[in-house]
């Protein structure tokens, strides 16, 4: 009998995973007997429950997760034993010989630190106060009248994604009727934060596959067509995954269309430095916006320009039209924050505002920054000369200059993505995007072959 | 909060002052936070801060533990280390290490794999994610807490999704444990509902139930089906010994149950700021557990991705080498055993002052803090006029005592309870 129930238990669709419910989660909490879980009905399971909960786990209708698209790639390269074996689906730096890189300065930083042999006390909730200083001048510029007037509220953040994730909680409580536009394509995880977050949102036109470049007609009318006040979501340079980026006469456009709509631009900051090499060109966007007196969020990470990657250092930065305003902001961000993690981690904190804080280490960071680009920029122009170097088929390869950043957007579709794994034993995500970080010079010939291979003959 | 039209951002415009922001109201302090941060403001050179529960040495200095920056040596000298991304689940070894640490090496639930465990940003972080976790995958979304709590507690499992209830706990009349009123609420909770359990060293309190009242709690659950969520911020720290203080989970896993672990390592190995604790989720078999992990993943990668890699490290390099190991825990009984001479001291001399009133529950109570007793016109007064700066519930941290401002404190005490009642 105990075993007739507990087969009735398991195929129980109670035990199911639930989906993510649609409404609110303030309206859900104390509405569950009402609306309760629709997957089951009666109340009979609970007895069927209790009677075989001592064999059966309560998870047992946990089914198992799909793995994560872009870090299941280096997982199938990992295991491939292919010479010639390339990861291009890596998001984070490679030096020429394809190792991992911790910068010189972040080096001097913690030897600095273990010698003061500073404490481990917890940070205040909204974080180091000498690194939300630093952070917020390195993106404004110190001499910024938003900073002068103290109408930025900073908080330390896990990272970019951290930042985010706390942006958006806070969209949700203050602005519960609000939607959310994200670039089609976008980072895959920005859909994740906003749903954990219930904010909805919608995609504005991005990338043009025609042109391999902007879809700049089609991205301001999805602007101008969304809901007054939405937020939108903008990435500050070195798009990802397209690496396509506005010009600065795009910009204006986009923040004359952003204006009219009074929606509020939200600016993600991953690859400031990075990009082209210098903090203040990569910051070019966001200081435009502020200029012409948006209120704006923008999150910062610096996981890629100070190689910093696990130890998940960023930051959540507010203009607001008046200190006031920016006091009750931040306030409320923290809010947010304790009940999430408490308080941010302080290690790389600190690494951050030793090295941008002291000018010696932060000359020195600009410098490394310049090589990182640096070389960024020359496997580009290498992997440019050898494409239409070697395509005969006259096809425009020069999407691959005018991209900036970490990835570029091939402009090949999922089964020549395939093919390059198949055949030529190069990881990337099937969206066609690459990583020039993880391409050196010498593989540039091999990567260029494979790429005009995949385009031209497989459909 | 009402919703509004956001208005023009141009400066000027608009109807509601110029700013998108204007129906954000300024937060009030986190109470217990904000204790250090009127400590702070205070230039009296009496004062004495008994809010945040950090330890401090007799110097009532923060301590960093010798072994800690021994790791740290070893990590940052260490040429090969780089700071690529962690798996969202963290780094494995301090995964491993850290289960084997709150469960024992010799658990059945770690030999036979059942057990889920990831790295999260300290007893927080842990307690968020398990949260978020059960209110997607699990039927029941009630979670009891016991009366008092932590005062996050129920901050952190509403904002988590599940609904707060609480179950009764202390008993104000003898300054310890109700356990009456504990089994009848639990009794009443409705099966498979998650309760919330201190393992050791009960926050605010200081009250452990024994191990005979752990026992008649864990029958009580398992024959409602209940679902222990256990807290575990201060193992080792509560009695100076890592077993002895995990025995409350322990003797549940014994019995082959499921239950959720939140450990932190923030006063245990004074990673405070490293952000440093572990989920772990035991479940009834190893498929269970993998399915499990990898849904844990989906809540953690929209939140932060990875968990950071700099205070995970120092832990798991101590705890995997023997010296290291050892020398923690004599370090760990040097901070438990000054708390306790701390809870010694000031019950003696609120004895030979005379201070009415039966203080004995200074030194029966557990753990960092102690509860006073004291009402919150008590605590008022003694922050005015002694700068005792402690939160308004008459919690004390007793790791912030040291034998120089027992005297003055005592005073406080004295002052209050003879003065106001």
């Amino acid at each position: 009998m105990a075993s007739a129930l507990a087969l009735v238990a398991l195929s129980a669709p109670f035990f199911r995973a639930v989906p993510l419910p649609e409404n609110s989660m303030f309206q859900r909490i104390g509405a569950e007997k009402k609306h309760g879980n629709p997957l089951f009905k009666g109340k009979d399971f609970r007895r069927v429950s209790m009677t075989v909960s001592v064999n059966v786990s309560r998870f047992e209708g946990v089914t198992m997760a799909p793995p994560d698209p872009i870090l299941g790639v280096s997982e199938a390269f990992r295991v491939d034993t292919n010479d010639l074996k390339l990861n291009l689906g890596v998001g984070a730096y490679r030096t020429e010989e394809l190792q991992p890189y911790v910068l010189n300065v972040v080096k001097k930083a913690e030897k600095l630190m273990l010698e003061r042999g500073e404490n481990k006390e917890y940070l205040p909730i909204e974080g180091l106060a000498a690194f939300n200083k630093v952070t917020a001048e390195l993106l404004f510029g110190a001499d910024n009248s938003v900073i002068q007037e103290g109408r930025v509220a900073t908080i330390q953040g896990l990272s970019g994604t951290g930042s985010l994730r706390l942006a958006a909680a806070f969209i949700q409580r203050y602005f519960p009727d609000a939607k959310a536009l994200i670039s089609s394509p976008t980072w895959g995880n920005h859909k994740n934060i906003f749903n954990d977050a219930r904010v909805p949102w919608s995609e504005y036109r991005y990338y043009d596959p025609r042109t391999v470049g902007l879809d700049f007609d089609g991205m301001v009318a999805d602007i101008k067509a969304a809901p007054d006040g939405s937020f939108v979501l903008l990435h500050g340079c070195a798009h990802n995954p397209t690496g396509i980026d506005p010009t600065p006469e795009q910009w204006e456009k986009i923040a004359d269309v952003i204006q009219e709509k009074n929606h509020i631009p939200f600016f993600d900051v991953a690859y400031q430095g990075f990009a082209s090499g210098s903090l203040d060109a990569d910051a070019y966007s966001v200081r435009l916006f502020v200029k012409r007196g948006f209120e704006l969020l923008v999150a910062q990470s610096y996981s890629k320009n100070l190689g910093l990657y696990a130890e998940r250092i960023g930051a959540i930065n507010v203009v607001c039209s008046s200190s006031d305003a920016g006091t009750r902001v931040k306030s409320q961000l923290k809010r947010l924050a304790r009940p999430m993690y408490s308080n941010p981690p302080v290690h790389g904190a600190r690494i951050v505002a030793n090295v941008v804080g002291d000018p010696i280490l932060f000359n020195e960071w600009k410098q490394e920054m310049e090589l990182m680009a640096g070389r960024i920029k020359n496997v580009r122009q290498r992997l440019y000369e050898n494409l239409s170097q070697k395509d005969k088929s006259g096809k425009d390869w020069s999407f691959v200059l005018k991209q900036i950043g970490m990835f570029s957007y091939t402009g090949l579709h999922k089964a020549q993505s395939d093919h390059m794994t198949d055949k030529w034993h190069i990881y990337m995500t099937k969206d066609g995007r690459i990583s020039l970080a993880g391409l050196s010079l010498s593989k540039c010939e091999y990567l260029a072959d494979a790429i005009i291979d995949s385009f031209h003959n497989v459909d | 909060m009402a919703s509004q039209n956001p208005i023009a951002p141009s400066p000027g415009a608009g109807i509601y002052g110029g700013s998108v922001f204007a129906n954000v109201v300024q937060a009030p302090e986190d109470p217990i936070l904000g204790v250090t941060v009127a400590y702070n403001k205070d230039p009296s050179p009496v004062k004495v801060n008994l809010g945040v529960g950090a330890y401090r040495t007799e110097e009532g200095k923060p301590l960093v533990l010798n072994v800690v920056r021994r790791a740290e040596q070893l990590l940052v000298n260490d040429p090969s280390r780089v700071k690529e991304y962690l798996p969202i689940t963290g780094l494995a070894d301090f995964n491993k290490l850290s289960a084997k640490l709150i469960f024992g090496a010799d658990s059945p639930a770690i030999q036979e794999i059942r057990v889920a465990t990831v790295q999260c940003l300290s007893g927080t972080g842990s307690l968020r994610v398990g949260g978020e976790f059960l209110a997607r995958h699990y039927h029941e979304r009630t979670i009891y807490i016991p009366q008092p709590t932590w005062g996050n507690h129920p901050k952190v499992f509403t904002l988590a999704g599940l609904s707060v209830k609480t179950y009764r706990y202390y008993d104000p009349t003898t300054r310890g444990l109700n356990f009456e009123g504990l089994l009848a609420d639990l009794s009443a909770a409705p099966p498979g509902a998650i309760v919330l359990l201190h393992a050791c060293a009960h926050n605010p309190t200081g009250v452990d139930p024994t191990l005979d009242q752990w026992e008649q709690i864990r029958l009580l659950m398992r024959s409602k089906g209940l679902l222990p969520f256990f807290d575990s911020a201060y193992q080792g720290f509560a009695s100076g010994n890592l077993d002895a203080d995990a025995q409350s989970v322990r003797m549940f896993v014994a019995d082959g149950g499921e239950c959720l672990t939140a450990q932190s390592y923030a006063k245990n190995m004074g990673l405070y700021g490293e952000r440093v604790g572990a989920l772990s989720i035991v479940c009834k078999s190893a498929d269970v557990a993998t399915r499990v992990e990898s849904q844990l993943k989906l809540v953690i990668r929209p939140m932060y991705s990875n968990p950071p890699i700099h205070g995970a490290s120092i832990v798991a390099t101590i705890l995997k080498d023997r010296e290291l190991y050892h020398e923690w825990t004599i370090e760990l009984k040097a901070m438990a055993d000054r708390i306790i001479n701390m809870r010694q001291q000031l019950f003696d001399a609120l004895r030979a002052r005379g201070t009415p009133g039966d203080w004995s529950h200074i030194i029966k109570q557990i753990g960092m803090f102690t509860f006073t007793g004291l009402n919150t016109e008590q605590v008022t007064f003694m922050t005015k006029e002694y700068h005792i700066y402690m939160t308004s519930d008459g919690r004390i941290s007793m790791a912030g005592l040291s034998s120089k401002t027992v005297p003055h404190l005592v005073d406080a005490i004295h002052a209050a309870v003879t003065r106001m009642k």
